[in-house]
């Protein structure tokens, strides 16, 4: 049985001022398996981070149910741990206490979580800025502190909505090695939005190629790359190809 | 070797915030000296130097009753903005998060306040002599009247003002609403509450003065009242100057403390070491 089952799901936003309804995702049924790493790839306003926030319980659809390990999503929870577009620490925190936060939330001691914290800060190579505040660390070093938060509470489905956007392409490429094998290593299940399609084929098993205006996904590619993937051969620029030809513009009758 | 030049720039740099104090104070007394106004009307830094110390010290008695009592009084002052300020921050800090927090909150409290806000807090006197009498209960509820406000808005600002992702972010690690407020809404408020605080002592010290003026019979502002009365001007200015004084030394703890819980600012503005 799927980890995540999304059934029939539409998400309308309501607009006030024009008395109409914005159709941000029209429809969508997709299954994730557990141990899968699941690419959301398509432009902007096709609805990617709509569906990752579905999934994480900051909102609920208009139609249709959303399910993660059989239970319906109705509100946030630890067995879905989010890594943000934005690192989103808390600035007030030193390293250890915003990977370690979720122990917080559950009244665990300070040096329960000082110690649990210690493994995450190794499994993302932060070790020696374990009393670093997120505003004295880099852009790249601040999301792996995201990811080492999400990965300590031990989450079914670890989500993730553009996290490497605002890194440059060389230390993207780093953190994409070291998602790879952290995602090996935990044996977790990742959702991931990019509107890369490079990023998405250096990462994931599958690729759900979404189209915008309404957001529907219009295929799941799996991905049959070895690792690690040479964005240079033939069979990943065939895949690339592909997914070029469905992202291209649709004919005009079906904006209708 | 340093050459003379760099030497004067150096001896300069030293100097340089003391310059214009100095020749004030300098003209000052010359011109009380000179005998242009009665020397009663403006005292000279120097006369007023030794009405402060034997009212700090008892040097020679020249202040009678008030010597060597400087330490009571601004003790006596200082209990009052301690009292009404925390109470205005204790106050201010909670109902002001409920109100940024709730929107059912916002609408039933806010109208009140916001009605309440602009009346003066000096223009309370009259109603906190009659409920509470003259002694330090009316000053203290005018201190309370005046930094309480400052405290509610900026608490009501920096809640406002919470990153929603960092709530979001909170709720993903399954904290509860009380949870998420005490962890992510108060620290993240926090920057936004510090600079209410200050502005609220200062505000403080001026409605104990004032208070004290009318309402109460100790304290730094009673000494600067009575000493008026008796045409001691010299007094008039070292109560001044103590209340200058104290309200700097208050400012300086709250900003301290301000820059050691929020050190993990630093780097992410433009406060530099020790702000």
């Amino acid at each position: 049985m799927a980890l995540i089952s999304i059934d029939h799901v539409s998400r309308i936003f309501g607009d006030s001022n024009r008395k109409t309804g914005i159709v941000a995702l029209d429809d969508v049924s997709i299954d994730v398996g557990r141990g899968e790493f699941i690419c959301l790839l398509g432009p902007s306003g096709c609805g990617k981070s709509t569906l990752l926030n579905l999934i994480a319980g900051f909102d609920e659809p208009s139609q249709g149910t959303v399910r993660v390990g059989g239970q319906v999503i109705r509100r946030p929870g630890a067995d879905r741990g989010v890594v943000f577009q934005q690192p989103t620490l808390m600035p007030w925190l030193p390293v250890w206490e915003n990977v370690a936060f979720y122990l917080k939330m559950q009244g665990i001691g300070k040096a329960i979580r000082r110690e649990k914290a210690q493994r995450f800060i190794e499994m993302v190579g932060l070790q020696g800025f374990e009393n670093h505040f997120p505003s004295e660390l880099s852009g790249g070093m601040n999301q792996r502190v995201g990811i080492a938060r999400a990965l300590l509470m031990n989450p079914e489905v670890i989500l993730m909505d553009e996290p490497f956007g605002a890194l440059d392409e060389q230390t993207k490429m780093d953190m994409h090695g070291e998602l790879i094998r952290i995602w090996r290593e935990s044996q977790s299940t990742i959702v991931f939005v990019t509107h890369g399609i490079d990023e998405s084929l250096a990462l994931g098993t599958h690729v759900a190629v979404m189209s915008a205006r309404p957001g529907r996904i219009r295929e799941l590619i799996p991905i049959d790359l070895d690792r690690p993937r040479d964005p240079t051969s033939t069979a990943f620029n065939d895949y690339k190809r592909h997914i070029l030809s469905l992202l291209r513009p649709e004919p005009v009758k079906d904006w209708a | 070797m340093m050459s003379f030049p760099s030497l004067l720039v150096a001896i300069y740099k030293r100097i340089e915030r003391g310059i214009v104090p100095i020749l004030l104070i300098a003209g000052w007394e010359t011109f009380s000296r000179s005998g242009i106004l009665p020397p009663a009307l403006l005292p000279a830094p120097s006369q007023v130097v030794v009405a402060w110390a034997d009212w700090v010290f008892g040097t020679d008695g020249n202040t009678q009753s008030y010597s060597g009592r400087w330490i009571f009084d601004s003790a006596a002052s200082a209990f009052r903005v301690f009292s009404g300020f925390l109470l205005a921050m204790l106050l201010g800090v909670t109902i002001g998060m409920a109100i940024g927090w709730s929107r059912t909150v916002e609408a039933l409290i806010e109208p009140v306040l916001q009605i309440l806000r602009p009346v003066p807090p000096v223009s309370w006197i009259p109603l906190a002599i009659i409920w509470f009498g003259i002694a330090d209960k009316p000053a203290i509820f005018l201190v309370f009247m005046g930094s309480f406000f400052p405290v509610l808005l900026s608490a009501i600002h920096g809640v406002k003002g919470c990153d929603r992702d960092l709530l979001r972010a909170g709720a993903m690690t399954g904290g509860t609403t009380v949870k998420l407020l005490c962890h992510i809404v108060f620290p993240a408020a926090l920057p936004s509450i510090f600079s209410g605080l200050r502005i609220a002592i200062g505000s403080a010290w001026m409605l104990t003065v004032t208070a004290e003026m009318v309402a109460v019979k100790s304290g730094v502002g009673y000494v600067l009242w009575d000493s008026y009365y008796f045409l001691r001007y010299d007094i008039v200015i070292a109560s001044m100057i103590s209340i200058g004084l104290l309200g700097f030394l208050s400012d300086f703890v709250i900003k301290r403390i301000a820059a050691h819980v929020l050190r993990w600012q630093r780097g992410s503005t433009l406060q530099t070491k020790g702000g």
